[in-house]
């Protein structure tokens, strides 16, 4: 499967170039960078790991490439975000998010129904990446 | 200006003013030219048009009056009352621009005139019988000013953008949704197909339609239990958080309630109303998502019937504060390119009305007051009705990224099928997302930019070859006095 988290998995995998010009428009808007990575994508996985502090002081793309670069070298396998933050007031939040790594072979989920009384189903989603290969 | 004449003069002395019979409504009190609405003071901005030979600034004083304290005849019982306080106050009268027959009148009321947290005491004074008097041939409410101390007695949205996005995990663009078709007529079973189908491929939300509630064909628990296994599939095999919005839409509240409760047991992250309910159901299902951690979306359906022409009615833009204040998370605002009415600058102003924190005067976009919203949470505009993937350029351009894009036939009509319709927009969207964000032209190189993604998405290739040409090319009637604009195509 190919997991369509982030403002641009329905397009071709950026490259450097596209990522750099994505990453200038965030500098460019004031907005804080941060590098985050995870072997397990779950769609409420919501903390993935940290790559270093967000760059709150850096305005320099180039210095942004090398995080990203240093930590998908680190971690080929794994999923790697960029995410923008705006501290500004009424926002405080992501302004964007898109993926910039992810592993070879993306194992997708596994949809777990149980079934309860009235035709009700419960639903959890499980990662493959964490239970093991899809059976 | 106004047009204070002897006629329209308050009546200072008492024994004059309170003698039994019938005033000018100026006499009694309701038009004050020198007037300075209070900070606290609720102000509306009324278009009159006045039967012939009735005077507009008695005309203005009518409508201050018949919205607050007057009746037809004098009344000794004011005078157990603070009624100088109580009266409303039309203080400024203004010819409309091109019109030789309406006018604009602000009216100030004082904060005590309304119940804390109630939009239907408000629209009770302000809309209330005075839409049917008799010596106005019109009336439209065009715009209101909402005081921060009655803002904050409203809980506002329960969710808002913000949170919406982080519950959501989608950030720097659109949402993209599509209402179920045919809207009416289809079973639970393929109903949930055409839901699955959408998600799967590439949308965000898909959407009951304002009028599928419980029918023959479809009862509500049946649609639900669908809809529910279609999002959890859809989430599984894409790895994203998706949703549909449940119309718990029902002939009581007790209805609403037992389906909203239902769809939160099964898991859904939306619940969805119409207009129609009623001001106060909306607060009372406001309150419910609150409580419930569910985004709310609200369906206007109906308000074109008051609020389009623009000599009789209520301005949209009245009705998305009020709703932003009543507290929905999302509400169809208008699209400007599609097939529904919608002046772009209008529509624009409708949205500033949603997501700004502070609206400054534009009568550009018809916003006639300064609002504070002292942070009360955003609302998600939604731009639904007779979009397409080739719009995707001037969607942007018009309505920026805090929005849903909504594109029922555009997805669900695809030559190639429903999950290929829902990656065309997919795709169409984050090219020009990506392309913007890059520094591209997005008004002149949009069509570029959707041929050029179109090369590694045949989907896309195939909606733009259906639809490219298709526009809804007609006049706006609901455009700004200050600057008139056509609809592009």
């Amino acid at each position: 499967m190919r997991l369509t988290q982030g403002t641009f998995s329905f397009l071709p995998d950026l490259s450097d170039a596209q990522i750099r010009a994505q990453v200038d428009y965030c500098l460019g808007k004031g907005w804080a960078v941060s590098v985050e990575y995870t072997t397990d994508p779950h769609p409420r996985n919501t903390y993935w790991e940290m790559y270093g502090m967000p760059l709150f002081d850096l305005r320099d793309a180039a210095g942004v490439m090398d995080v990203i670069d240093s930590c998908r070298q680190a971690y080929p396998e794994a999923y790697v975000k960029v995410n923008a933050f705006d501290a500004s007031h009424g926002w405080e939040s992501l302004r964007l998010s898109f993926l910039v790594n992810r592993p070879a072979n993306e194992p997708g989920f596994h949809l777990v129904r149980s079934e309860e009384k009235g035709r009700n189903l419960r639903y959890t989603t499980m990662s493959y990446a964490v239970t093991g290969a899809r059976s | 200006m106004g047009h204070p004449d002897e006629a329209a003069a308050t009546i200072k002395d008492a024994s004059q003013r309170y003698r039994s019979g019938v005033l000018k409504y100026a006499q009694m009190g309701y038009w004050e030219p020198d007037y300075v609405p209070a900070e606290t003071d609720v102000i509306a901005l009324f278009r009159i048009t006045p039967q012939d030979g009735v005077d507009p600034v008695e005309a203005a004083a009518a409508v201050a009056g018949e919205s607050s304290t007057a009746t037809w005849t004098v009344v000794w019982t004011d005078r157990l009352t603070a009624c100088e306080r109580y009266r409303a106050k039309a203080y400024r009268v203004d010819p409309v621009p091109g019109s030789s027959e309406q006018w604009f009148a602000y009216i100030a009321y004082d904060l005590d005139l309304f119940e804390p947290g109630s939009i239907a005491n408000l629209s009770a004074s302000i809309i209330g019988n005075v839409f049917g008097f008799k010596p106005l041939k019109a009336l439209r409410l065009e715009d209101m000013r909402i005081p921060v101390a009655y803002v904050k007695t409203f809980d506002g949205p329960a969710t808002g953008i913000v949170v919406e996005r982080e519950r959501l995990d989608k950030f720097g663009r659109p949402l993209l949704g599509a209402t179920v078709k045919p809207k009416l007529g289809l079973s639970g079973k393929n109903y949930g197909r055409v839901v699955y189908e959408a998600l799967m491929g590439g949308l965000d939300f898909t959407k009951d339609d304002e009028n599928i509630n419980s029918q023959p064909f479809m009862h509500w628990r049946d649609r639900f239990l669908y809809c529910m296994e279609a999002v959890n599939r859809a989430q599984a095999a894409t790895g994203e958080i998706k949703g549909t919005y449940l119309n718990v839409t029902a002939g009581t509240m007790e209805d609403m309630y037992e389906r909203a409760e239902f769809a939160r047991e099964l898991g859904s992250n939306i619940v969805m109303i119409d207009l129609v309910i009623g001001y106060t159901a909306i607060q009372s299902m406001a309150k419910w998502a609150r409580r419930n951690d569910m985004i709310l979306h609200l369906h206007r359906a109906g308000h074109g019937t008051y609020t389009r022409q623009k000599s009789h009615g209520v301005s949209f833009r009245v009705i998305a504060k009020w709703m932003r204040l009543a507290g929905v998370d999302h509400i169809h605002a208008g699209t400007v390119v599609g097939k529904l009415e919608g002046d772009p600058n209008t529509v624009q102003g409708f949205y500033d009305i949603l997501r700004e924190d502070h609206n400054p005067v534009d009568l550009k976009r018809g916003v006639f007051f300064e609002q504070h919203w002292a942070s009360l949470r955003k609302v998600m505009p939604v731009a639904s009705g007779g979009i397409h993937a080739g719009q995707m350029h001037q969607l942007l351009h018009y309505l920026g990224e805090d929005c849903v894009l909504q594109f029922g036939g555009g997805t669900i009509g695809h030559p190639m099928g429903i999950a290929a319709g829902a990656t065309a927009n997919r795709v169409a969207l984050e090219a020009m997302v990506l392309a913007r964000n890059e520094g591209r032209d997005l008004w002149n190189e949009g069509p570029e930019i959707l041929k050029d993604a179109a090369r590694h998405c045949p989907p896309l290739k195939a909606a733009l070859d259906v639809w490219g040409e298709v526009t809804f090319d007609y006049a706006s009637t609901d455009t700004p006095d200050y600057l008139p604009t056509p609809t592009p195509a």
